[in-house]
């Protein structure tokens, strides 16, 4: 079968883009996704706080999906559900995307553009490499929170959380208005990794014990967790001795990070990040192959689902502007964006400004807390952008706005700088 | 005069703020950095609610659990009586968005909604 | 219930004795106390056949390590399970050490080992470009080899339950008595069992069912080993599998590849008073990743998709016990089968099925099927093969296990084979569903739904691994009765 555009994944990121590439004109559009139902991740995340942004209304997030369901049904734009994609190839008529499923088999497709939108993953007990035994009742949040959201099971009674990541601080809530007891939430990081919102409205307003700076150093219980040992951890999140103390429970729930799940990506040669685990990518969320985009948690795990559509879209409609073959690129200037002085990572990592819109967002993240601070962008030695911040944290997504009038009117530069600056 | 501490849940600020009341009246709020943090701590003293949000089983519908929420806030003070009074509540698919699940759940005036679509399994 | 011969332990030694004794015309039963085969040290070791070269000659480790490793091949596409012969190296990191590594190339010959060759210079790395540079000699050994341990036990027990053997699993034994007439009865937690013979193979239990019969004591203490699996991205860093030359600093630890494509690293060794002590340790895992960099600096540590740890039986005379007891006729031991046991598996089970059928003068079957097929592997199918599966069955299109790329035709496959799974472990071990990357996060709710249905269970009643390891505790909105309806 042939598309013009493919689009792996049928969540948040994947619908947002086939919308927007519809939207300008892409007629030829299949979306593969993998679970039961299109929405993704969202599907699960039954609470309110989504789009903001987005519709100036607080959603939860099916009810958030569903606003991008309904725009995929009205464009009448096809999908398949339980599909999963197994490969994916570069080749002279376009890209070969292996898939299967039960009704059609397994299936060669070809597209002439590709949009990457499978996602993350949680990270597991086994890559944390915290000892003990290995019995039942040690779950991922996001996988206790579909056993409870959507299949309306209890994954445990009694329950310690370690990491303060946003799922973990919701599960903590919905465990307890579920009738469980957790009893605490541990972080390893001297700071938490979720949204302050979530702190107050999901531990606080619960009487839920944050600890932060402690850690699991054992797990007790050979057939079911029978309960762990927490420890306070020094500045290289060394356990302290003494420190030691235990907590009896039957569940340990992880909420110790996200990682953009890019296997697939690897396939067919996609270029990845060490800092994003996800795609090296341009202004047009193009990456190193030409033709295949990527956007959503899989080209970096986002904050807010509201940038994750907005970012989609402009993957959507770049991947449009690629089938209808403009922007050929072959000789425009492409400069790298470097990340120091406390910016981790920016998304795209290098601008084209002849490709540019008239502006364009620059995603990041800072490594450390920061307070009283400046995020600066220097085109070469010339510094374009100087706001202050009251505070930084690694837990949020930031953003600058490039303006191409910027970029592409001045001297020449060969780089990009976004970094932050003391006051 | 007693004074409470809240951290403002904003924006990621998250500044600390100490509100001062004197006979359940709020006199100032302190340490805000916005108007919006004004706003909040004297909520969040006099009258703090949420929205709830939870699950509850399906019967024939393709799936066997569906979302709900509080159609709009309610006073913080119920939250516990209103993930009770859902334990008794199991609907039939087909369920759509906005559909009412529990009217008035504890007097709050305030209706339980179907925040997802679940089609009845087709027979 | 009567029989021939009793078995105790169904992990890869039990199961290869009672697939070589369902070749004899006998009455076979194997008692095992977990919910499932290959549930003790079969399935927490290093995964490796050994060449051979590491055991005393003239020892019953030795003897049966060469034999087994010369079997392993040709019994992997009988009973088809995965093997491949990858080669393995000793790695010796001072020149004074050299003659050590001779002299366990001399001891490997006297075993009987082929191939053996000491490598120096350019070709150490050529070999193994990402191991030491430290490294001035290593020993390499051609026929050293990696195996599926999960899959060689459960093709090994399947075989023997399709020849007739009685597999009593979630059967704990607690007493073993001889009979003033002859034979044994065997006491469980269900029922009672009298058999002519006994086949101990109850790993680190063993010295308990040895010395409730016999005056020659034995005395088994657990060796703890533990370990780090890394993600397949990992899966090349090394082709062989990695030994360290043992020093007085201990014996080191290994680094290989998989069978599957991942990379293991470990064990460590440390004797320790309880036989259930099978929990990962922050000591344990420090000392094997700085153990694995002293092979090779660069070794991805930070790739781990999880440890374990898995218990020697480490007999004190630190030989293997294998035959007819002294003082008890027809009790036969395998006891004190640490490294190289899994090695060694098929040919201790050559050699205690034919003393037992010996003994009771058994002759062979005609009808004994030799072979087994495993559960179709969609991961490793081509494009074609994937097709056909699917074709026949459209379960085999649906994934279940995205890391792994395990199926629903596989999951279901898994269950309704003999001895088939019956927990979230036995489909994993199967399949290997919930066995990569995310460690089972995504798979973990749709093969409980695939367990509950193939089986008729209530969820709730679900396991990671038999008796108290249920997952679920229970429902959502639970604790009222009174279900109201508003619609």
């Amino acid at each position: 079968m042939q598309y013009d555009l493919i689009i792996i994944g049928g969540g948040p990121a994947g619908l947002a883009a086939a919308v927007s590439a519809k939207k300008e004109g892409v007629e030829n559009i299949l979306i593969l996704e993998r679970d039961r139902e299109l929405g993704g991740i969202l599907n699960q995340c039954i609470h309110n706080g989504f789009g903001l942004h987005t519709f100036k209304e607080e959603l939860t997030g099916p009810e958030y999906a569903w606003r991008f369901i309904q725009q995929v049904e009205e464009l009448q734009i096809p999908y398949k559900l339980h599909t999963m994609v197994l490969d994916i190839r570069d080749g002279e008529n376009g890209k070969t995307v292996m898939a299967m499923n039960r009704e059609d088999g397994l299936m060669m497709l070809t597209a002439r553009a590709v949009i990457l939108a499978m996602g993350c993953r949680e990270r597991p007990r086994g890559a944390l490499n915290i000892p003990g035994y290995r019995p039942a009742g040690i779950y991922t949040a996001g996988t206790a929170q579909r056993l409870v959201n959507m299949e309306g099971y209890m994954p445990g009674r009694e329950v310690v959380i370690l990491g303060s990541g946003d799922i973990g601080l919701i599960m903590a809530r919905r465990m307890t208005l579920e009738g469980a007891k957790v009893k605490v939430v541990a972080e390893l990081m001297p700071f938490s990794g979720g949204l302050q919102r979530n702190i107050v409205q999901c531990l606080d307003d619960f009487d839920i014990p944050l600890k932060l700076s402690h850690t699991v150093i054992d797990i007790q219980g050979k057939e079911r967790v029978t309960g762990i040992t927490l420890a306070e951890v020094d500045e290289n999140r060394k356990p302290i001795p003494g420190t030691e103390e235990f907590y009896a429970c039957d569940t340990l729930l992880l909420s110790c990070g996200l990682i953009p799940e890019n296997e697939l990506s690897g396939k067919i040669g996609v270029e990845l990040s060490r800092i994003t685990s996800g795609p090296v990518v341009n202004e047009s969320l193009e990456t190193n192959v030409p033709g295949v985009f990527a956007c959503g948690n899989v080209l970096h795990v986002h904050d807010l689902v509201d940038y994750v559509s907005e970012e989609a879209a402009r993957a959507g409609a770049c991947a449009a502007a690629y089938i209808r073959g403009e922007k050929e690129k072959e000789d425009t200037k492409e400069i790298p964006v470097f990340a120091v002085d406390g910016v981790r990572y920016t998304v795209p990592q290098t601008i084209r400004p002849a490709c540019m819109e008239d502006t364009l967002t620059l995603r990041f993240r800072v490594g450390a807390v920061y307070r009283d601070c400046y995020v600066s962008v220097y085109l070469g030695d010339r510094r374009i952008w100087h706001k202050k911040k009251r505070k930084l944290a690694p837990g949020e997504m930031e953003q600058v706005v490039l303006k191409k009038s910027d970029l592409t009117d001045r001297e020449s530069f060969d780089k990009i700088t976004v970094k932050v600056e003391e006051a | 005069m007693e004074t409470r501490e809240l951290i403002c849940i904003n924006c990621p600020l998250g500044c600390s703020l100490t509100v001062t009341m004197e006979n359940g009246a709020v006199k100032k709020v302190e340490g805000n950095t916005c108007k919006k943090g004004e706003a909040y701590g004297t909520k969040e003293v006099t009258n703090p609610t949420r929205i709830v949000t939870s699950s509850v089983r399906v019967t024939g519908g393709t799936l066997p659990v569906v979302s709900v929420k509080t159609a709009s806030d309610i006073p913080k003070g119920k939250i516990y009586d209103c993930a009770k009074a859902l334990k008794t509540v199991a609907v039939n698919a087909p369920v759509h968005i906005g559909d009412v699940v529990l009217k008035n759940v504890c007097g709050t005036g305030v209706d339980m909604i179907a925040t997802k679509n679940i089609p009845a399994v087709s027979k | 219930m009567k029989y021939d011969v009793v078995i105790i332990g169904a992990g890869v030694v039990g199961s290869a004795v009672a697939r070589e004794l369902s070749r004899y015309d006998l009455k076979t039963a194997v008692l095992e106390r977990e919910e499932d085969v290959c549930c003790g040290t079969s399935k927490a070791n290093s995964a490796i056949v050994h060449a051979g070269f590491d055991a005393e000659p003239g020892s019953m480790k030795a003897r049966m390590n060469v034999r087994g490793s010369k079997m392993m091949e040709a019994l992997s596409k009988e009973l088809d399970f995965p093997y491949k012969k990858n080669g393995s190296l000793v790695l010796c990191f001072h020149e004074t050490d050299i003659p050590k590594l001779e002299a366990l190339k001399t001891r490997g010959e006297e075993n009987g080992v082929e191939g053996l060759r000491i490598v120096t210079g350019e070709e150490i790395h050529k070999l193994e470009p990402n191991i030491s540079h430290d490294v001035k000699a290593l020993l390499y050994a051609p026929t050293g080899g990696i195996v599926c341990p999960f899959k060689l036990t459960i093709a090994l027990a399947e075989n023997a339950s399709v020849n007739g053997v009685d597999f009593f699993l979630n059967t704990e034994v607690k007493a073993v008595r001889k009979l003033e007439k002859g034979g044994y009865e065997i006491e469980t937690d269900r029922e009672c069992y009298e058999t002519a013979c006994v086949v101990n193979a109850a790993g680190v239990y063993a010295d308990v069912f040895n010395n409730m019969v016999s005056k020659r004591k034995l005395s088994i203490t657990p060796r703890k080993g533990e370990y780090c699996l890394l993600d397949k991205k990992a899966g090349n860093f090394v082709s062989h599998t990695v030994f360290q030359l043992p020093t007085k600093m201990g014996k080191g630890v290994l680094i290989t590849p998989t069978v599957h494509g991942n990379l293991l690293v470990g064990p460590t060794a440390d004797d320790i008073e309880d036989k259930e002590g099978i929990q990962t340790t922050a000591r344990g895992l420090g000392k094997v990743a700085s153990l694995a960099r002293v092979s090779a600096a660069d070794v991805p540590l930070h790739m781990v998709i999880t440890s374990f740890a898995g218990l020697r039986a480490t007999e004190k005379d630190e030989d293997f016990v294998l035959g007819e007891a002294e003082d008890a006729e027809g009790f036969f031991n395998a006891a004190g089968i640490e490294s190289p046991g899994l090695s060694s598996a098929p040919a201790i089970g050559e050699y205690l099925a034919e003393l037992a059928a010996e003994r009771l003068q058994a002759k062979k079957k005609e009808n004994f099927i030799s072979t087994r097929e495993d559960i179709p592997n969609v991961a490793q199918a081509s494009p074609e093969e994937i097709a056909e599966l699917i074709k026949k069955d459209p379960a085999y299109g649906n994934v279940i296990c995205r890391c792994e790329t395990v199926t629903e035709g596989e999951i279901i496959n898994a269950i309704r084979r003999p001895l088939g799974a019956r927990s979230l472990d036995g489909v994993k071990r199967r399949t290997r569903a919930g066995m990569g990357r995310c460690q089972s996060g995504f798979c973990a709710p749709r093969t409980m739904e695939i367990l509950a249905r193939e089986l008729h269970m209530d969820p709730l009643e679900l396991t990671k691994a038999g008796k108290g390891s249920k997952l679920l505790t229970g429902v959502i909105k639970e604790d009222e009765t009174g279900i109201t309806e508003t619609f």
